[in-house]
């Protein structure tokens, strides 16, 4: 069973940095803003420039 | 660019901001081909699922050809579904989407094209390889080390392309689809490389470098996580950027999605052993899975009620929409197979539930219903607007929809009937105690009209599954696709107020060794991972139960043609502690038992009784009538013939090579036994041979099934020797018989 003694530490280091992810998006002001990035999703068809076709 | 100091500062700053609309396009064309290659991929993936789901009826269906029997076919089947299907369709949805929410092109075009050519040569790969009958035989990690490798390489290029963007993103706030989508690059690299580590034999063959249990923990840490991290996270991602796109509303709750997202991650890499209940695993790795496991409820639900209560109020969208619908089926399908699953991982109903085909219903519950409809719904969203067109017949995909969902109906119910079923059966005893269903046979028997109702609902979701094909070709044709997306966007970095651009540069000087460092860790940890996990695998598997011996010469190939045929998808080898296990198949199977066995066989689905005991427990001549036609000696059984056995030559030569590698992972052969490898397995045949002559079976010793019965009699005896038994002459290996 000693496999165990790698799959646990693997577990916790994917879990370390996702942690570190975490802490890094609080600290940036990720989320300091929970409720317009959901609006912001459905309105950026407006940037786009339609029927502007180009080819390769 | 002008900076007179006339000007008004206001319309100065507003002239900053005009200068700093950045235009630039979309790749339309990789998510274009990412979406053909899904269609295409589901409907191959489906159908190699109604074959194998037809042979469980109708045996012969496979024609008598050892590329398509059940055995290696299921393999196709879950592959294709899985990494074909679902891998290309979270590709296109995460291409499409990743670009729109970071405002930004893919990081790498040339990485977007290697991806998409690297992952579909791969599959193809597959599509070749695993009929012939190449694999490692661990379940959804089957291909063998080169195309493992592959995958590997493709994987990467991929995280370097999906970070990259985000390094170029345009936006400043992470949206949380994006996080999904990097729990997933990132989970799905490190399981995938722990788990396919081998010791390389042939091009086409290694061995597996755990042993036994260790082999299935690793299986399955790895394997549940792929449910995990490949079929669930992206998805979610997807949910939260196509489902509030297509209601035109904004997701119910974004607080609550960021605190779902960071409770699934956390959680989920935790309840693997949920897979390994009441198997040799030690008891507390038991509880830990299921403990987790049942905590997965909660942020499991998190995720679905978010989705649905997105639409409140909009129900009458739901109604015209068949996006939505789709969309909707699927957030439901998600949201009952995530508390089934922890259900089935509590381990009073896992004893009853395991091995049988309520597995098969759950884990349909998930492909057909949340990773199939939700597939479908996001490719009807996109073709019109990829194309810039209406959806060619919008009543066309409500009729699949309908289609879709009956079928559904028609495979889960079946599935759950037949597999509590077979749990009681198997289960149940007279009252003076003797089994009620001794004959494993007469369980078959009651469940095969599930398995043809089954096939009629595999048949129905892939009917739909053309509708689809069909209305998305038509929208191709009525449309006009560009594969580039002209438009603009004002970068956070250059915003005035924001953190300046200039801040952002030294930010990002900053990060940069930090990056290194962490890059070079992890190329470290890749490293001392190889070289390490090696010796300590190797260090554990120093035997417990003494009379365990390592397969001879002519078993050991026996086992890997076992292998080679797939029979595993069948047959476990795993009796767990219970009296009706042990009644019908003999002495549950012991952690030491399984030392040698690279990979582990202990399988997942009984289709037909477990093996671990039958060494011994039948003459060879019964088991060459048998593997000749199973009818023969067992009225009424659904496996097929393996005709092939019985015919083709052993190929010996990679034998030597098989020895050393499985000596290098910790096997102890004795020194030089590879160079007489050859001459043992001719004797061993020879007596294989004679004892079938006693049977009145002819049969000449250089064929595989010579091997395939030597293996087969060897199986699960090696605890019945006294532990004294220093075996005969020469090499130690034998069991004596």
């Amino acid at each position: 069973m000693i496999v165990i003694l790698l799959l646990i530490p693997l577990s916790i280091m994917i879990a370390a940095i996702f942690l570190l992810a975490f802490i890094w998006a609080v600290r940036s002001g990720q989320y300091e803003d929970t409720s317009t990035p959901s609006m912001r999703l459905l309105l950026e068809e407006n940037n786009t420039k339609k029927d502007k076709k180009e080819n390769e | 660019m002008t900076t007179s100091d006339t000007i008004h500062p206001e319309l100065r700053h507003q002239q900053a901001r005009a200068d700093a609309v950045e235009t630039f396009r979309y790749d339309n064309g990789i998510v274009r081909a990412f979406a053909i290659a899904t269609v295409l991929w589901g409907i191959v993936g489906m159908t190699a699922g109604l074959l194998c789901a037809v042979q469980l009826f109708f045996p012969a269906a496979n024609l008598d050809l050892q590329f398509v029997t059940f055995g290696r076919l299921r393999p196709v089947h879950t592959n294709a579904v899985i990494f074909a299907f679902v891998g290309n369709g979270m590709f296109m949805g995460i291409y499409y989407s990743l670009q729109r929410l970071c405002k930004a092109r893919m990081f790498s075009d040339t990485l977007s094209w290697l991806n998409f050519w690297g992952w579909n040569a791969i599959i193809v790969s597959a599509a070749i390889t695993l009929p012939l009958g190449f694999t490692t035989s661990k379940e959804y990690a089957e291909l063998e080390w080169p195309i493992k490798t592959a995958i590997a390489v493709i994987w990467v290029a991929f995280v370097i392309n999906l970070l990259g963007t985000i390094m170029k993103r345009r936006e400043k706030h992470i949206y949380v689809a994006i996080w999904f989508y990097i729990a997933t690059a990132l989970t799905v690299a490190i399981l995938h490389i722990v788990n396919g580590l081998e010791v390389p034999v042939t091009m086409w063959k290694g061995y597996s470098i755990y042993a036994g249990v260790q082999d299935a923990l690793v299986q399955w840490w790895y394997g549940h996580n792929a449910v995990a991290f490949f079929l669930t996270t992206p998805y979610l991602g997807l949910m939260y950027y196509y489902l509030p796109k297509a209601a035109n509303r904004p997701i119910y709750s974004y607080r609550l999605s960021i605190i779902h997202f960071w409770a699934l991650i956390f959680i989920y890499i935790w309840a693997g052993p949920h897979h390994l209940l009441y198997t040799a695993l030690p008891d507390w790795a038991q509880s830990l899975g299921m403990v987790f496991s049942i905590m997965l409820i909660a942020p499991s639900w998190g995720g679905m009620l978010n989705g649905l209560l997105t639409l409140r109020g909009a129900w009458d969208k739901v109604r015209q929409d068949p996006v939505l619908k789709f969309m909707v089926a699927a957030v439901t399908a998600y949201g009952m197979a995530t508390l089934e699953g922890p259900a089935l991982a509590v381990k009073t109903v896992n004893s009853l539930s395991h091995y049988t085909d309520w597995t098969i219903a759950h884990v349909h519950t998930g492909a057909l219903g949340w990773n199939g409809l939700l597939t479908f719904g996001v490719l009807y969203w996109l073709f019109p607007r990829l194309y810039r067109t209406q959806l060619w017949s919008t009543k066309l995909a409500n009729y699949h929809f309908w289609i879709a969902l009956l079928g559904m109906v028609f495979y889960v119910i079946p599935m759950y009937i037949a597999g509590i079923t077979e749990g009681m059966m198997w289960k149940q005893f007279t009252k003076e105690g003797f089994l009620q269903y001794p004959n494993f046979l007469e369980t078959v028997r009651q469940i095969i009209p599930f398995y043809q109702l089954r096939a009629v609902g595999g048949t129905l979701y892939i009917g739909g599954a053309w509708l689809m094909a069909y209305n998305l070709w038509r929208t191709a044709r009525a449309g006009a696709f560009a594969p580039e997306e002209e438009v603009q966007a004002v970068s956070y970095r250059s915003q005035p107020g924001a953190a300046g651009e200039a801040a952002f540069t030294h930010r990002w000087l900053e990060s940069k060794p930090m990056l290194l460092t962490g890059a070079a860790l992890v190329a470290v940890l890749i490293g001392g991972m190889i070289e390490i996990i090696p010796m300590i695998v190797v260090k554990e598997n120093v035997p417990t139960i003494s009379s365990v011996r390592p397969y001879t010469a002519l078993e050991l190939l026996g086992r890997d043609l076992y292998i080679r045929e797939g029979c595993l998808a069948c047959h476990s080898q795993m009796i767990r502690p219970f009296r009706s296990e042990t009644e019908r198949y003999g002495e549950y199977s012991k952690a030491g038992e399984f030392v040698y066995d690279h990979p582990f066989l202990w399988g997942s689905k009984r289709i037909g009784p477990d093996l671990h005991r039958v060494g011994g427990k039948y003459p060879e001549a019964w088991h060459y009538n048998h593997l000749d036609d199973p009818r023969s000696t067992s009225p009424g059984s659904i496996m097929p013939r393996y005709l092939w056995l019985l015919t083709q030559k052993l190929d010996t030569t990679s034998l030597p090579a098989r020895i050393s590698a499985l000596r290098r992972v910790g096997v102890p052969y004795p020194p030089g036994y590879e160079n007489k490898a050859l001459e043992d397995l001719n004797q061993q045949a020879a007596k294989v041979v004679a004892n079938l002559k006693t049977g009145q079976v002819k049969a000449q010793p250089d064929r595989e099934i010579i091997a395939v019965i030597a293996y087969l009699q060897r199986l699960g005896t090696d605890i019945k020797l006294a532990p004294k038994t220093t075996a005969d002459s020469g090499t130690g290996l034998r069991a004596s018989n």
